[in-house]
């Protein structure tokens, strides 16, 4: 019988391993992958960071109507150091994407990224504007889009359920599965450069060849 | 306040008042435009003239307007007012655009600064004289100037919606997919990234002295730069401080924006008229519905000077529903605005968990009313979206668990005669007596009234300096000459004053919803749109600024139709006063002397959003 009034333990119990049932939800046998996943899911810790009006949907998110603190996301880090998880809530634009490409690189893994809102997923109603990224997703690899203009609270716990579940399917002795259970340290993404427009350094060579092939074509037509 | 005893029409009043500059000061004569043409030579002393000896002391808006195909001029206008009330003066001077200086009026009107240097960066006006001339939303090393009408997007179609990609296949081409220095690419041959030069950064620290030893402080010490934001927790956003420091006072301080710059100018120059207005709802998106207010009307002003067939005055019904939902919208505002200054200050989050609270009762009427919380689109020209429901859910107060369909009236009755007002004062008995409150916002961050008027800021920030200026009692529109209210100022204008201002505010919304609530229910039933039917091609030619006193101050909104058209559909020039850009034009004179730890505090007391600071 299970007791109610103590933690039930079937979420940290491996399915795979048989269990008496009259033990079940009091005694968990369990693996690494699960109980770490278990844990790192139950305290989320995002990074305080908000970009534009989402952030305000956000910020009522983590008040006391709706209360992230139900899913132990209530430990907003101002460092990036100390944070799990980046909310991209807002428009990104070109002068913007540089800083939070930075805050990417500087938070430690494992990372997660929750693309907030139609501006951070696709760009949204400003995605048509010559400073504005068409979605954070451009520069940054994301886990979890919640659309909405802004989403309500209720999309956006959603969202964290979404992630919450996508960890908990992470494991730890599959290497290919996330890039931080590998040997060495993830590859650092390299920073967006504002010269007359935004480059994006990883586009070099593509850059590179297509201004050789623009050239080779207006000495061809003789323009 | 003083009594304004000018009655005769600002225009022949200016014109009598500098005729002795001959030629160079005409009226404005093109059909639907208003206001004097002044030659650019003589700007300045025009300028000096109408401060010092007709009282135009408060420049309310500068921007420039690009009549490519119209004259092929630029055109930057001026909207000056006298802070004793009245109305403006419209001051135009005009540029060819081949080789475009103005001289700057920043010597006359300071708070002219960030609005020329906005012009010089998205326009590419030089404005002679200026003291700091360089770009401000754009980063340094951007290409181009972009609200030149011959700038086009790296997306571009055509010049306005729906575009062809879009409507009917829905197919959209986003800006940085065809940014034209990634995979479009226009470099010439021989490109490495080498030759890709990052200058944004430079110029921010330029003349800062770096590494300079401090002298006469007796041990060996460099001035320390610090950078606040873009990423800070207490810049209410992504606003980005530049300061140097010596020991803990700040020496200089350069705000830097432009990290929400969303083009919303040029996407509104695109846009069809009436779909400017959910837009809108994201510049200042805490209070979207009074930004709607002052859209509608920017553009009902121009329908009635076009004499649009079809166009009739909002009825009483919607001018009542429009203060309704605007002071409900001020009130959110205020409650926000203190809470986060009170997180600014270190009390992190409690006083914030209150004012949110009751933030979401009223939300809870935007979203039965206007389908959103926050993002509302309700006002239409002429009109309101929808009437308010009879029946409502109300989500935030829960009674055994239950949501509750709630008669709306009932409802709006609960919040304005009783919630709101025990909460405010509930607020003040925990906030305004508070010792920590008062010894770390009093004395702080001062800003005199000569100061506030010269830097054009606007709101709490310039009434806490002792101006009673108030767009709703100097200007009026809608119905708030029928209402009473008072105007709160401060005395010394320092963040105490601005705190004590909004909180009165709030006391002073209630007042007016109270006055509001009886008129409901007697224009119930009413219509609530003032024209036949939906029309996208509404106003044609002239310009119209409507402006608006918004919750972060003087909200104003600068359009102009296509000039020589009977109709056209999108705006020729869609420019928007924003309070929370121009307050911050007051930033370093407050913060220059104190702690660093007051910046932040300073920085909350402004109040400013960043969809408004940068749009």
């Amino acid at each position: 019988m299970t007791n109610h009034d103590h933690l039930d333990l079937r979420e940290l119990h491996d399915p795979d391993i048989p269990l008496p049932i009259e033990l079940q939800g009091n005694l968990a046998s369990t693996n690494l992958s699960r109980i770490y996943n278990w844990s790192r899911a139950k305290a989320t810790w995002p990074l305080l960071f908000g970009l534009a009006c989402c952030a305000i949907e956000m910020i009522a998110t983590a008040a006391s109507r709706y209360d992230i603190s139900r899913f132990g996301m209530e430990v907003m880090r101002a460092s990036p150091r100390q944070a799990d998880l980046l909310i991209v809530s807002g428009t990104v634009t070109k002068k913007m994407v540089v800083p939070i490409v930075r805050i990417f690189n500087q938070m430690p893994e494992p990372k997660y990224v929750l693309a907030m809102g139609a501006c951070a997923s696709g760009g949204g109603p400003f995605k048509e504007g010559y400073n504005v990224v068409s979605g954070i997703d451009q520069y940054i690899p994301v886990d979890v889009y919640v659309p909405g203009c802004p989403p309500t609270p209720q999309a956006l716990m959603h969202g964290f359920i979404a992630l919450h579940k996508k960890m908990e399917g992470q494991r730890i002795h599959n290497r290919n599965s996330v890039p931080w259970y590998s040997k060495g340290p993830s590859d650092e993404i390299p920073l967006p450069i504002l010269g007359p427009d935004i480059v994006d350094p990883r586009q070099a060579a593509i850059l590179r060849q297509q201004a050789e092939s623009a050239v080779l074509l207006a000495e061809a037509t003789g323009d | 306040m003083v009594e304004n005893v000018l009655v005769q029409d600002p225009i022949q009043e200016a014109l009598a008042g500098l005729a002795r500059f001959g030629g160079a000061v005409q009226a404005d004569d093109r059909q639907n435009y208003e206001g004097i043409v002044v030659d650019r030579a003589a700007l300045p002393d025009v300028a000096l003239v109408l401060r010092d000896e007709l009282g135009y002391d408060y420049l309310s808006s500068v921007t420039g307007v690009d009549y490519l195909g119209f004259g092929d001029y630029f055109e930057v206008v001026y909207h000056a007012y006298r802070t004793s009330g009245g109305k403006g003066l419209t001051l135009k001077t005009r540029t060819p655009r081949d080789v475009a200086t103005v001289p700057s009026v920043v010597s006359v009107w300071p708070g002219a600064d960030f609005q020329e240097r906005e012009a010089y960066d998205l326009m590419g006006i030089h404005f002679t004289g200026h003291p700091n001339l360089k770009r401000i939303l754009m980063w340094e090393g951007f290409e181009g100037h972009p609200l030149r009408k011959d700038w086009q997007e790296a997306y571009f179609e055509s010049e306005h919606k729906p575009f062809e990609s879009r409507w009917p296949g829905g197919n959209v081409r986003r800006s940085e997919e065809y940014n034209p220095f990634g995979k479009n690419v226009k470099y010439p041959a021989g490109f490495t990234m080498d030759k890709v030069r990052d200058i944004s950064e430079v110029d921010h620290y330029e003349g800062l002295n770096l590494g300079v030893q401090i002298e006469g402080s007796g041990i060996r010490t460099d001035k320390l730069v610090v950078n606040l934001g873009p990423h800070h927790p207490s810049t209410h956003g992504v606003f980005r401080m530049v300061c140097t420091l010596n020991g803990e006072t700040v020496e200089t301080l350069e705000p830097v924006m432009g990290y929400l710059h969303r083009n919303h100018e040029k996407i509104g120059e695109r846009n069809t008229w009436i779909m400017n207005m959910p837009y809108t709802d994201r510049l200042d998106y805490i209070s979207s519905m009074s930004n709607n207010h002052g859209y509608a009307l920017a553009v009902e002003n121009l329908m009635l000077k076009n004499q649009v067939k079809g166009y009739n005055q909002p009825t009483e019904r919607t001018e009542v529903i429009r203060v309704l939902m605007v002071e409900l919208t001020r009130y959110v505002n205020h409650l926000w605005s203190i809470g986060f200054l009170l997180n600014d200050l270190g009390a992190f989050f409690t006083p914030a968990l209150y004012a949110i609270f009751e933030r979401e009762l009223i939300l809870d009427f935007f979203e039965a009313t206007a389908g959103s919380r926050m993002m509302c689109n309700y006002m239409r020209f002429g009109g309101v979206f929808k009437d308010i429901p009879e029946r409502m859910m109300a989500h935030a107060v829960l009674e055994n668990d239950m949501i509750r369909d709630v008669d709306t009236m009932e409802f709006l009755h609960n919040l304005i005669f009783e919630r709101l007002p025990n909460f405010t004062d509930e607020f003040d008995r925990l906030l305004t007596k508070n010792e920590i409150v008062f010894n770390r916002t009093r004395g702080v961050g001062i800003l005199t009234a000569e100061q506030a008027i010269a830097v054009s800021a606007a709101g709490p920030v310039l009434r806490a300096s002792g101006v009673p200026y108030d767009v709703r009692k100097a200007d009026p529109y809608s119905i708030y000459p029928d209402l009473e209210f008072d105007i709160p100022i401060g005395t010394y204008g320092d963040v105490y004053d601005r705190y004590l201002v909004r909180l009165e505010e709030m006391r002073q919304s209630v007042r007016i919803l109270q006055q509001i609530y009886p008129r409901l229910k007697e224009t119930a039933g009413q219509s609530i749109l003032g024209i036949d039917a939906y029309s996208p091609r509404i106003p044609n030619g002239g310009e119209s600024y409507g402006r608006v006193e918004n919750p972060k101050g003087e909200l104003g909104y600068y359009v102009v139709g296509v000039p020589g058209k009977e109709f056209d559909q999108n705006p020729w020039r869609y420019h928007i006063r924003a309070p929370s850009f121009i307050n911050l034009t007051a930033l370093e004179q407050m913060c220059v002397g104190h702690k660093v730890a007051d910046l932040v505090v300073i920085l909350g007391s402004i109040d400013i959003v960043l969809g408004e600071t940068d749009r």
